[in-house]
């Protein structure tokens, strides 16, 4: 059987299998340098990283991986992370999963002009929000005193300007991948709209959801621009606390490197064990 | 039947209009149908009018006032100055304008180097990976995970590669190679636009290959089948059959990668700081840079409506030109 589904009954040509290991290891050890550097300088005691560099480390130990939850507040950062991104993710896979089901079940007065606002939201750059944010929430808590800027909360609303019209593209594309025979089945058996929804279209739609939802926590999760405006102290998430641990005078980059193998770690493991789910919701969603 | 019209799709059959009919008064069923949509789309509306509209429409105020640091606490006092932000934003005579005008010359040949490696890259190996062979599956999880890697943790491996003094890249290039006299400095000067490149190519070509991958398992096998029949070698295959079957995914392709690149703040910020190099000073840093660096945001909001302008205009004319191209080759 597998032999029939094989596209080629003859095996390719060798300039094509030269190409192909050529080009694939070149590209491999780009990819694979930086990664190496990272995992390697992690492990090294501190005076391999301050003078010359070395490709081996001199001995192999785990003192970095200790001491960073001492030198910073890695906890803390780690724990601002989780919450912000996890709270601008849930919120906007929620609404967005209304919005799409609105949009691709529905023919409604107003429907384009909604699309197209979301589409070319989801096009702009975050500055373009950002210094109108920064300015609403200071003069918010300077007439009414309520501290919005560098609060969480305000963090996570921000962060909803580019999960959330993600989340609607991406799921009102997977939705309309979904058979209306479905939804109007269940109808028929006598649920309403919002039990059509959710016993029939979210259900079939599990890849998209699960794909929204690790674009979304992986765009949080890194975001630099508004979290470098909108965190204070307290606030701080990983990769704004890196960054300053990463540009002070003295650095240990040995810490450096093992604090952000720790940060990129669970986003890593969750993107390669859910990657098949990406790729089916980007090709439903993005690459119709 | 005017009930049609105010129906979503296709007319569900009879029955159950009819037991819908003997329930309750006609009218408030429409009116609840008709509804429906606005209703499942009113969070998102409310929050697109908060987070985008808004802000955009208060971006667009605070570009005709005079915003500097006094009145940032108080922006209504900012006094009204008209167009004087975007006079002198768009005067490339003066210091500001200049500065302007060399960000946006450098922020285009950074998107045109930089967009065209990561997808020449993606296209590459995604056909060559395009047929099965041990280890594919492994290789392409490894491909990606520079994309998996959050943005900062990627760039501030690279900015430790970049160090002049203990880094990797002068280590190869200045003691293991000799190919300088001195160590170069990589993150200041001229250099740094090639690091910014080299960087921002590492962290977004694996996401063309993402995409490439994918629109290539909806390329039918039949054709490569039949074009084998007609005597076709694989670099014939992937000239005539692979190649225009990815047509439709490039362009849009294209077009995000064009906007991520144009727009990127990540890269430079991360390995530069707040002000980056000239040769490497990418528009958004720059606003950024005149906004919260040396406090006028009137000026920082000028520029982001001249940038908003422009985006627009080129994504319109990108649009535009590829939809006519599409409708020739139809």
């Amino acid at each position: 059987m597998a032999d029939t589904i094989r596209r080629s009954p003859t095996a390719p040509p060798n300039s094509f299998m030269w190409t192909r290991r050529v080009i694939l290891t070149l590209l491999a050890l780009f990819t694979a340098v930086p990664l190496y550097v990272m995992i390697s300088s992690s492990l090294k005691p501190l005076h391999d990283v301050t003078g010359s560099f070395q490709w081996i480390p001199s001995e192999i130990t785990f003192s970095a991986y200790v001491d960073i939850w001492d030198t910073v507040p890695l906890a803390r950062y780690f724990l601002n992370s989780l919450i912000v991104a996890g709270a601008a993710t849930a919120c906007s896979v929620v609404i967005a999963t209304f919005a799409a089901y609105a949009v691709s079940r529905y023919r409604f007065r107003g429907r384009r002009v909604f699309t197209v606002t979301i589409l070319s939201t989801q096009m702009l750059p975050g500055i373009l929000f950002l210094l109108p944010l920064f300015l609403i929430f200071v003069n918010i808590g300077n007439t009414t005193g309520i501290a919005l800027y560098g609060s969480r909360g305000a963090l996570i609303l921000t962060y909803l300007t580019f999960t959330l019209p993600f989340s609607i593209w991406m799921l009102i594309g997977y939705f309309d991948s979904i058979p209306r025979d479905l939804d109007e089945a269940a109808m028929v058996d006598g649920c309403g709209a919002l039990g059509a929804l959710f016993r029939v279209v979210v259900p079939a739609a599990v890849p998209g959801i699960i794909a929204v939802t690790i674009y979304s926590f992986m765009t949080a999760w890194g975001e630099v621009l508004f979290a470098s405006v909108m965190t204070n102290e307290q606030t701080r998430t990983l990769a704004i606390g890196l960054n300053g641990y990463a540009t002070q005078t003295q650095v240990y980059w040995n810490q450096v490197m093992a604090a952000s193998l720790v940060a990129s770690l669970p986003i890593v493991a969750g993107f390669l064990l859910l990657q098949r789910y990406l790729v089916a919701g980007l090709t439903a969603g993005a690459v119709k | 039947m005017t009930t049609v019209t105010t129906r979503p799709t296709a007319p569900p059959p009879g029955p159950p209009v009819k037991s819908r009919r003997r329930r309750g008064p006609r009218l408030s069923a429409r009116v609840r149908r008709a509804g429906l949509p606005y209703l499942l789309l009113l969070p998102a509306v409310l929050l697109e009018l908060l987070i985008h509209i808004g802000p955009m429409a208060v971006g667009i105020w605070m570009s005709f006032r005079d915003l500097t640091q006094q009145y940032i606490r108080t922006w209504d006092t900012a006094p009204w100055v008209g167009l004087d932000n975007f006079s002198v934003a768009v005067d490339v005579d003066a210091p500001v304008g200049e500065a302007l005008l060399q960000s946006f010359f450098v922020t285009c040949a950074f998107t045109v180097l930089a967009v065209g490696l990561a997808w020449l890259l993606g296209v590459t190996a995604a056909i060559l990976m395009q047929e099965n062979f041990g280890g594919r599956g492994a290789l392409r999880g490894f491909f990606l995970t520079p994309y998996a890697l959050p943005v900062y943790a990627a760039v501030i491996t690279w900015s430790f590669m970049l160090q002049r003094d203990n880094g990797m890249v002068n280590h190869v290039v200045h003691e293991q190679l000799g190919l300088t006299e001195t160590p170069p400095f990589w993150l200041i000067g001229d250099n740094s636009f090639v690091s910014l490149v080299v960087v921002a190519v590492w962290r977004t070509w694996p996401f063309a290959f993402l995409i490439i991958m994918a629109a290539l398992q909806n390329i039918p096998r039949e054709l490569y089948e039949a074009a084998q029949v007609d005597g076709a070698g694989i670099w014939q295959q992937i000239r005539k059959i692979t190649l225009p079957s990815l047509r439709p995914v490039n362009q849009v392709l294209v077009l995000v990668l064009f906007l991520w690149t144009f727009n990127d703040f990540n890269v430079p910020y991360l390995l530069f700081g707040k002000a980056a190099p000239e040769s490497a000073d990418l528009i958004s840093i720059h606003i950024y840079q005149s906004s919260f660096v040396t406090w006028d945001f009137g000026a920082g909001a000028a520029m982001s409506v001249l940038l908003l302008l422009f985006l627009m205009v080129v994504t319109a004319v990108y649009l535009l030109v590829t939809s006519r191209e599409r409708k020739h080759d139809g």
